[in-house]
């Protein structure tokens, strides 16, 4: 690490402020993000630079901490406004924060330029609150940052529980009484401190990505509070340090920005990617539901094929069992989704080829059998209970029969009566196994279970 | 100085482009008010950048039409990916809004700094426009010479009347009964993606001239403040291009007093029109509701104090009908005050009366603001 701070002191004070903002502005942004609060950081960041000019007006100079103290001032203020518009008039909550921001950013902008136009030596410099300049930061921003950012942080470990009922159950909150409105209060002006001692570093635009970048990101893989916030920190850190190091290495690369492109990537691939939540994963997740049901149709229409011509020994030909679904191309499979069903199912010897085509095997039929004894409970139990007509419970059936467990069949058996016939009068497999013991493929016949003497082989 | 040169001046130019964002924009936003998705037009003004950087890439000019087209891809781009994030259920409506425009914007100020640094595409000019600037960059026009700005704004202000004009119906049934549209066979998404691509359009235009915080600001605050002015949507449309077009002039007059930006000038004035309309709207305005509420206290009390009075027979005395409600002396004063002036009792030494007017409005009124305080 020496090296480090020994190579040059610009680059030492960009990277450590920038990794503090990251790691501030992750944890602080986790909340905003599951209050539905994401775009208050946009408002208060463009409020605080009204805060940031009128400081400078008053004091006549460009130490940190006065500016600091009006964009404190102004972003509470900004807050302040968007609740007194949203409670005292019907304009609604995108209204008032697209107010405050825009007309808040104008007077900054009037301030801006009037303090531009004015006489004064010391003037320029104020608009790196605009985009951020990284590469202003001195030691002594560093050490205000650093500070400011215990502090919130300490003040986060410490209101966790609170912050977390905030973030989660209000009103279960202030029912047992805590103070939520104070919390509300304490939770806001903290999220402006993030804000304005970001504002010097990214800017007043690039401010709400780091905030909720890293606070979207880190939701994906999270799955609770405190686990989230801590990664949010985390890749808002990372990102900072990187974007500040890339930037300082390649010539006309903006800090801000690039901090901002490094954390919307980890969000891109956190979106794609992460494990239970990501695009890739509920893709899978779906393919495997499809492919368990098209497996799952195919064993019953072999079933119910036999079925109606009382023949099990026969094999089902492809074009039988495709017509079975309907038509290709109305809502019918193709010929070569069947066929590799098929092959999936002969693989796992569900089913076995024969030349004409394919035919159950014992295996096959115990499964066969468990499909079409849900369909027709449930057909049955839509007429019973819910006094559906016969002709109408066929198509809920048929997705009702791969959701249903082998427990809820049981259940279903038992508040029916154990019938054995279903509405349009064909039978009703009776259950082969005890489901508690589904381990073993051969063990556990139960003795409510009457295996039936002949199988469908 | 006579007509002419007024329309020749700087002045004009500036007032008339301002006018026709002013106007473009507050139409729009009427809708984008209404249908809670002002925060996306908030979204759109920031995340076309890079359309418009990367048409200047390729062109090599500041041309309008190149970059409105980049920039409506831009636009059409994020209104889809934020429709995407949210419609997954990975990301609330507000994140995904606040995640999209800021990787946009970072792009393109990205693309800006590293490959358009020599030229005359500024990201402060970007973000507050030079409207000023606009007087210098002149098209003539079947014999009219106008600014450039003025032709595109214009353009831009007839497409967004006729859009606003033709899918009315439709714009307004999706506005305020999306259910009620689909019922009928109007697609809500369809009618939204209309008028966000239009709401692109009309960024980009007003980009070049006053920036994307102007767009912003004429974008909401003139359509929420004529949303606080009236309850018809006719009315409110033709209220926010009127409250547009005026903060646009008195933002340009503060502008021109103080020496200051002028997009920030017209964004300040129109804030300054919502404070006004927010305090003093007629019926509903903060000061209407706080007048109302006193009328209506002072009605309650004396009414009060004519059904004690009746109860309390002869010359009431007025500090033990005072005490009676916890009235402070001057809840009393206010109180006794109308009652004194319409007849309806009468001063008796220190103490208050009955008079018989005040029996007959009493029993016209009945006793029915004291039955639940004596129960």
């Amino acid at each position: 690490m020496q090296w480090l701070f020994e190579w040059n002191s610009t680059l030492r004070n960009v990277l450590v402020g920038s990794a503090i903002l990251g790691v501030v502005g992750g944890v602080m942004g986790s909340f905003a993000l599951l209050r539905r609060q994401s775009l208050l950081g946009d408002a208060l960041a463009h409020a605080a630079l009204p805060g940031v000019c009128i400081a400078f007006l008053l004091t006549g100079s460009k130490a940190p901490s006065g500016l600091f103290l009006g964009a404190l001032v102004a972003g509470v203020l900004g807050a302040l406004f968007v609740l007194i518009i949203v409670r005292g008039s019907r304009v609604k909550e995108d209204s008032a924060i697209g107010i405050v921001l825009s007309v808040f950013f104008g007077i900054g902008i009037v301030l801006l330029t009037y303090i531009q136009n004015l006489p004064l030596g010391s003037q320029s410099g104020l608009d790196t609150y605009l985009f951020g300049q990284a590469a202003t930061l001195l030691r002594e921003d560093i050490r205000v940052m650093a500070i400011v950012g215990a502090i919130v942080l300490v003040l986060v470990g410490l209101c966790f529980k609170e912050f977390k009922l905030l973030a989660f159950d209000r009103e279960f909150g202030a029912s047992v009484g805590f103070p939520m409105r104070g919390l509300e209060v304490l939770l806001t002006v903290l999220l402006v401190v993030v804000v304005v001692i970001g504002l010097r570093t990214v800017g007043v635009i690039l401010m709400v990505a780091t905030l909720i970048t890293p606070a979207a990101a880190a939701r994906q893989w999270a799955r609770s509070l405190g686990s989230m916030a801590l990664l949010a920190g985390a890749i808002g850190g990372v990102c900072g340090a990187a974007g500040a190091l890339l930037s300082a290495g390649v010539p006309h690369l903006p800090t801000g920005p690039t901090i901002v492109l490094f954390s919307s990537a980890i969000l891109a691939v956190s979106i794609i990617l992460a494990p239970g939540r990501g695009v890739v994963w509920s893709w899978l997740r779906a393919r495997r539901l499809t492919d368990r049901v098209r497996r799952e149709n195919l064993l019953k229409d072999i079933y119910r094929i036999g079925e109606a011509a009382n023949d099990w020994e026969a094999a089902v030909s492809l074009e039988r069992l495709q017509s079975a679904r309907g038509q290709a191309g109305q809502g019918g499979p193709a010929r070569a989704t069947v066929a590799r069903t098929a092959q999936a199912l002969e693989r796992s010897a569900q089913v076995e080829r024969l030349t004409g085509g394919w035919r159950l095997t014992a295996d096959g039929v115990e499964s066969a059998e468990r499909v079409v004894r849900k369909h027709r409970l449930w057909e049955l139990f839509l007429t019973r209970r819910l006094d559906l007509p016969s002709d109408h419970v066929h198509r809920d059936a048929e997705a009702m029969e791969h959701t249903l467990t082998d427990e809820d069949v049981l259940e279903l058996e038992r508040t029916l009566g154990n019938p054995s016939v279903d509405p349009h009068g064909r039978p009703i497999p009776p259950a082969r196994r005890d489901p508690d013991a589904d381990q073993g493929p051969e063990t556990g016949r139960g003795p409510g279970a009457p295996i039936p003497e002949e199988g469908a082989n | 100085m006579n007509w002419s040169d007024f329309f020749h001046s700087s002045s004009f130019s500036i007032l008339l482009v301002g006018s026709f964002v002013a106007a473009s924009c507050a139409l729009l936003g009427c809708f984008l008010v209404l249908r809670r998705m002002v925060l996306l037009g908030d979204a759109l003004s920031h995340s076309v950048l890079p359309g418009i950087a990367i048409a200047f890439l390729l062109t090599g000019s500041l041309a309008s039409f190149p970059m409105i087209i980049g920039a409506g891809t831009f636009g059409v781009l994020t209104v889809v990916l934020v429709q995407l994030l949210n419609r997954s259920g990975r990301l609330g409506e507000d994140a995904s809004i606040g995640v999209v425009f800021p990787a946009f914007f970072a792009l393109g100020v990205l693309i800006i700094s590293r490959y358009a640094r020599d030229v005359d595409l500024d990201i402060d000019c970007v973000l507050f426009g030079e409207i000023a600037y606009t007087p210098l960059d002149i098209w003539v026009l079947g014999g009219v010479e106008l600014p450039r700005a003025a032709w595109v704004m214009g353009g831009i202000l007839v497409f967004n009347v006729l859009l606003v004009t033709l899918l009315y119906k439709e714009l307004k049934v999706t506005s305020f009964d999306p259910a009620l549209a689909a019922a009928l066979g109007l697609s809500p998404l369809v009618v939204h993606y209309i008028l966000m691509s239009a709401v692109s359009v009309t960024v980009v235009g007003s980009f070049q001239s006053v920036g994307a915080i102007l767009v912003v600001a004429m974008l909401v605050v003139p359509a929420a403040t004529a949303f606080l002015l009236t309850r018809r949507l006719r009315q409110m449309l033709g209220l926010a291009v009127v409250l547009g077009v005026l903060s646009a002039w008195s933002g340009y007059a503060m502008a021109y007093a103080l020496d200051c930006s002028i997009a920030g000038g017209m964004a300040t004035s129109a804030g300054g029109f919502f404070s006004l309309a927010f305090l003093f709207a007629p019926r509903r305005g903060v000061v209407a509701r706080a007048h109302a509420y006193r009328r209506l206290r002072v009605e309650l009390s004396g009414q009060l104090l004519l059904l004690h009075l009746r109860a309390g027979g002869d010359a009431t005395d007025r500090a033990a009908s005072a005490h009676r409600f916890a009235w402070r002396a001057r809840d009393l004063r206010r109180a006794v005050r109308p009652l004194l002036a319409s007849g309806l009792v009468e001063q008796v030494g220190d103490g208050l009366r009955l008079t018989p007017r005040g029996e007959r409005a009493l029993q016209e009124q009945g006793t029915a603001p004291l039955a639940h305080r004596e129960s």
